[in-house]
């Protein structure tokens, strides 16, 4: 894992430092709340329905046992007991005093954390795979990669101010983990023909209302020009985005407008400009940073093989596992989707023992998936049955990853002051009706995912079964859609008809999951049968 | 008329600007006005005989000012840039960095609180047109590696 130099620290002290002082000043009325609110937002704090909500960054979603007891220490001292991992790799806090910010801040820094960059107008938080430097298909370890560019884009001068938020995803599969596409710049490191690793660029995707899909821009940038690529990329959309009208100032709708070629041409040119001004720090520093990420010790004599004579372990093994790349490893996944709880809220005893669990089993790391789960990356298969156990104690081993009921959903109308509709009932009433695990391995993989209102914090554009709360008239009401990808399959939903109410809305679900079972051919997830038969039959269960 | 802060020892012009309209009709202005819409590269050929540019910043969340400034730098503009407009305290850093050399703010600024702010960071991760107040010195990863 990456550590911080004297640089880097000092950074993060003195964002503290300046953060202590603006707080200070908005609580002596020497800064309104109109000249607060973008500073405040620069460090993650946002004004909610009850109370101020603080985003922390997990880069890249990698964290050690002793940021995740930090994590769990904010939520007893500063909050309510609990956090909540959110689909961007990061985690909220929902019941934050202003006052009580600053300190929080200067906890984190004493674990190298911070919410730089977590809400403005600002190149956010980087994400990644979150099996990145275990997965068996991997290329290379992306993370030195968002490392750079973290570093990079933190405290940009020039593009902190952009027309709108502005995230980057770096991958280094072919299986595409992190939504890769659907951000405003997303990444996969690639070789070219000379056995060099470069960087794949696709620009202008993104969720929100006006759902994108990026388009390839550049095959191949190498090591040493990536900061420069960026910087062009980033300058063409500081100059050009639109900023007369908030819903279209996101990179997608420039790239949109302009087409993905002239967006382009622009950016070569910047490019060829970049290149000689020398902004790109040289490969010895992402060498440095590389060192970072090595291999764990692994035992090299670990074994393959697993006892999986106890059938609850076997079905948490069979779901919850991934394969790793070191023989007699596994990537353990733990969900954070009980039947009935709120997607990706975790107390903070579970956070400690997690981070525990990680410092026993898993050479002392942990990460956050865009799903919102927590992932255990280096886990000797030997122990695979003792980490169960103390998981299943704590609630906390639902065999359920990638099923039915491990949900995306955002925050809702149970905290979001720009929700239509609440999500958290909603996934906890899905959650209910197909709590039985038999039903849901049945069902195989279905990525549902729940948006409170347009703004798509829930993904649910990219969801197998996506939900969109709306408001209608007043009442709550749920577009049902189908047949999104968030992964190298990547699609956008398609809305099925009109709305449904609360209760409807979870029956309209056990609808269409009836009509893949009727209709399914061997093999065949939910959402390759919606590809193969269409819309139509979906439709017809549900409306006729 | 604002008062004007500067970052540095230059001396602030007292040049006169003109809009970049007025400037493209030939006239031998010393001074010109950039709004955040206009293409800063307009002045390009003509940065020779400029001893002042100002940007204006209407609202300070519009961040194009910024990239005027680091353009104007990077062709070797060596007047003074100025920012205008809605300029708060919190910004000046990332302008001082940008290449800005002062400062003309509609609502005017507390002395030590400019102080404080620009001399809040000791070190810049980016290598960008203008310095990093306290060291002076290149990004962090330019000094990782000297
Ligand atoms: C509760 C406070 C929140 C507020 C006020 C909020 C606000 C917004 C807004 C306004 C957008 C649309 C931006 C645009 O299209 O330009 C958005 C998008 C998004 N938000 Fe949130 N959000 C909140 C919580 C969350 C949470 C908890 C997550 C993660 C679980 C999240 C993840 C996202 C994602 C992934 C998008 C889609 C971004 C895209 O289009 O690329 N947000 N949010
Ligand atoms: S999708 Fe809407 S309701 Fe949900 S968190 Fe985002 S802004 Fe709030």
């Amino acid at each position: 894992m990456y550590e911080y130099d004297q640089y880097d620290q000092a950074m993060v002290d003195a964002r503290v430092e300046e953060f202590r002082d603006q707080t200070r000043r908005r609580l002596a009325g020497e800064l309104t709340e109109d000249q607060f609110k973008p500073l405040r937002l620069m460090n993650g704090l946002y004004l909610q329905l009850h109370a101020y909500m603080l985003r922390v960054a997990i880069p890249y979603g990698t964290l050690n046992s002793e940021q995740m007891k930090m994590l769990g220490h904010i939520a007893r001292k500063y909050d309510r007991g609990y956090g909540h991992f959110t689909t961007r790799q990061n985690i909220q806090y929902n019941w934050i005093k202003l006052e009580d910010a600053p300190d929080i801040l200067a906890d984190l820094a004493t674990v190298e954390m911070h919410a730089i960059q977590t809400s403005g107008n600002c190149i956010r938080n980087i994400s990644s795979d979150q099996f990145a430097g275990a997965a068996a298909d991997e290329l290379t370890d992306p993370r030195p990669w968002a490392e750079l560019l973290r570093q990079w884009s933190s405290f940009h001068p020039e593009f902190s101010y952009l027309p709108r938020k502005f995230k980057i995803a770096v991958i280094a599969s072919d299986e595409d983990r992190a939504a890769m596409r659907l951000h405003d710049i997303g990444i996969q490191l690639v070789r070219n023909d000379a056995g060099e690793l470069g960087a794949k660029f696709f620009v202008g995707g993104g969720m929100g209302r006006t759902p994108m899909i990026g388009p390839e821009i550049r095959d191949f940038v190498p090591a040493d020009e990536l900061i420069h690529y960026a910087e062009a990329c980033l300058r063409v959309y500081n100059r050009y985005g639109r900023r007369d009208n908030k819903y279209k100032a996101r990179i997608k709708i420039l790239v949109h407008e302009l087409g993905a070629e002239e967006y382009t041409r622009q950016v070569e040119e910047e490019f060829a400009h970049m290149k000689t001004l020398g902004l790109n720090p040289p490969v010895a520093e992402l060498a440095r940073i590389t060192e970072f990420f090595q291999d764990p010790a692994y035992d090299s004599r670990a074994r393959d093989e697993l006892d999986l004579t106890d059938p609850d372990f076997r079905i948490w093994v069979e779901q919850n596992t991934h394969p790793h790349k070191q023989t007699g490893y596994a990537i353990a996944n733990i969900s954070l989707k009980p039947t009935g709880g709120i997607p990706g809220d975790a107390s903070a005893d579970q956070i400690d023992l997690m981070a525990d669990l990680a410092k026993e089993y898993s050479f002392d790391e942990l990460r956050v998936t865009h799903a919102q789960n927590i992932v255990l990356p280096h886990v000797k298969k030997s122990d695979l049955y003792a980490l169960w156990q103390k998981l299943d104690e704590a609630g906390l081993a639902p065999p359920n990853l990638d099923l039915i009921s491990d949900m995306i959903a955002c925050p809702g109308l149970d905290y979001c002051s720009l929700a239509n509709a609440r999500s958290i009932p909603v996934a906890q009433k899905i959650g209910e009706r197909f709590a039985d695990i038999g039903r849901q391995k049945e069902l195989g993989e279905l990525k549902l995912k729940i948006s409170g209102c347009i703004n798509a914090c829930g993904h649910h554009h990219a969801g197998h079964i996506g939900i969109l709360g709306v408001d209608r008239k007043g009442v709550e009401n749920y577009q049902l859609s189908l047949g999104g990808s968030g992964a190298e399959d990547v699609s956008l939903a398609k809305i099925t008809g009109p709305g449904f109410d609360e209760d409807g809305i979870v029956d309209a679900v056990e609808k269409v999951t009836d009509v893949y079972l009727r209709d399914r051919t061997n093999g065949e997830r939910f959402v390759d049968t919606y590809r193969r038969i269409g819309m139509a039959p979906f439709k017809e269960a549900l409306y006729d | 008329m604002s008062k004007t802060v500067t970052f540095n020892d230059r001396p602030a012009s007292d040049a006169a600007p003109v809009s970049l309209e007025e400037f493209a009709n030939a006239s031998n202005a010393a001074a010109v006005r950039i709004e955040p819409g206009e293409d800063v590269r307009d002045l390009l050929p003509h940065l020779e005989r400029l001893a002042l540019v100002e940007i204006n910043f209407p609202v300070f969340g519009d961040g194009r000012g910024y990239s005027a400034a680091q353009i104007l730098r990077e062709h070797g503009f060596a007047g003074e840039l100025r920012a205008i407009g809605d300029v708060l305290v919190d910004q000046l850093a990332y302008m001082l960095r940008c290449g800005f050399d002062s400062a003309a703010p509609n609502q005017p600024l507390n002395g030590q609180a400019v102080q404080d702010a620009l001399n809040r960071y000791p070190h810049a991760y980016q290598k960008t047109s203008g310095t990093s107040p306290i060291s002076g010195r290149g990004p962090i990863w330019e000094i990782r590696h000297e």
